[in-house]
């Protein structure tokens, strides 16, 4: 049964996932391909689109494999599944939230927790690093030229997000536009 | 007693509209909503003041699950208990959820476009920098001693290299960190 597997899948990464940002990547990333339901390129494709679009990571990557998978019913389900487990889990916190601060277990977790979530990440960005220049499927992309364009477009993004704080959305932009224009001029 | 009822239900109609008013305008996720929820829930409304704010912070980052919906989920729930919540989590979770149902016909539609392959050639060049800097932003607040190193390092090369499940991986950093913090702590005591 696909919905309840979206259900369950999703439950499990809300119930797993600690710290904002990214931090659902390394297992929306694990789930998704082990499941078949996007590839690799699919998935860095989708968080531009997340980036470029109001809301919360999480809740667009549910919605987005939900309605791929199971349409209306499928995304609902993946977004619920993916929101319980903090809904829960804040509404006894809420109630609690002096002895959950002082309690040595929540604590002792998250000293594991935190770099835990760091190397996850790392391990990901290898992984989405290794799909952008050697991607599977070789028909698609990949001659010479792209190598040095991604490059190209890499460096310059990297450069500018050291230095300025840029919105996402204007390296989203400037790449689209590089990615058009050197696929046009080299034509394939 | 009916009069009560009549305002928490109102009560429960605007944490609705403030969170999705919040979550039609925040682009990138939980943190980004953090000054929209200061302005809307401390400033206009007077919900709740700047200290939990800061509380907020601290326990969406100590409980799983998207930090979008911690906050919206604790202050819904502070404000107007289980149905301030319900209302305040649905609300920050429905304008995502209309936009990308949209959006997730529309890309497969036009996946099959050669311009648009090529925009999203670039654009994953683009997203890696994204994520580069992202984890270089994590990897600053992370506490650097030896066993933050070491846990760190396990988790990428298991992942990385050896296809560990991710999930299993946090479960066990997550064991591992009580254990040590227990042994740290009973040291501490006996000393």
């Amino acid at each position: 049964m696909i919905y309840l597997q979206l259900l369950w899948t999703f439950f499990k990464i809300g119930a797993l996932t600690f710290g904002g940002g990214y931090a659902m990547l390394p297992l929306i990333q694990s789930e998704t391909l082990a499941n078949g339901w996007a590839t690799e390129e699919e998935i860095i494709n989708f968080i531009a689109v997340s980036e470029s679009t109001p809301g919360p990571f999480a809740i667009n990557m549910a919605t987005y494999i939900g309605t791929s998978q199971g349409g209306v019913l499928g995304a609902f389900l993946s977004t619920l599944g993916v929101v319980l487990p903090s809904f829960i889990i804040i509404l006894i916190v809420a109630r609690c939230y002096e002895k959950f601060k002082t309690n040595r277990f929540v604590a002792g977790a998250m000293t594991g927790l935190k770099p835990a979530v760091v190397g996850l990440i790392g391990a990901a960005v290898l992984s989405v690093g290794k799909t952008v220049f050697v991607p599977e499927n070789f028909s698609t992309a990949i001659f010479k030229t792209d190598i040095f364009y991604m490059s190209a477009i890499l460096f310059i993004a990297m450069t500018v997000l050291a230095f300025k704080k840029v919105h996402p959305i204007i390296i989203i932009c400037i790449s689209a536009v590089v990615g058009i224009a050197a696929g046009y001029a080299f034509g394939m | 007693m009916k009069d009560k009822k009549k305002i928490s239900f109102r009560l429960c109609m605007q944490l609705f509209l403030s969170f999705f008013k919040i979550g039609a305008f925040t682009f990138g996720g939980g943190y980004a909503m953090i000054p929209l929820i200061q302005r809307e829930m401390v400033e206009n409304k007077k919900w709740i003041s700047d200290d939990d704010i800061l509380e907020i912070i601290a326990i969406a980052e100590s409980t799983p699950g998207p930090i979008a919906i911690n906050m919206a989920t604790f202050v819904g729930t502070r404000t107007a208990g289980f149905f301030g919540a319900f209302f305040a989590t649905l609300g920050v979770v429905l304008p995502s959820f209309i936009v990308i149902s949209v959006i997730a016909r529309l890309l497969s539609e036009f996946s099959d476009i050669k311009a648009v392959q090529y925009a999203f050639n670039g654009i994953r060049a683009g997203v890696l920098a994204l994520l580069l800097k992202a984890l270089f932003t994590m990897y600053k607040k992370v506490k650097k001693n030896a066993f933050s190193y070491v846990i760190l390092a396990l988790a990428f090369v298991t992942t990385a290299f050896f296809g560990v499940n991710v999930l299993l991986v946090i479960l066990c950093c997550a064991v591992f960190g009580i254990i040590v913090s227990l042994i740290a702590g009973s040291k501490e005591a006996s000393r």
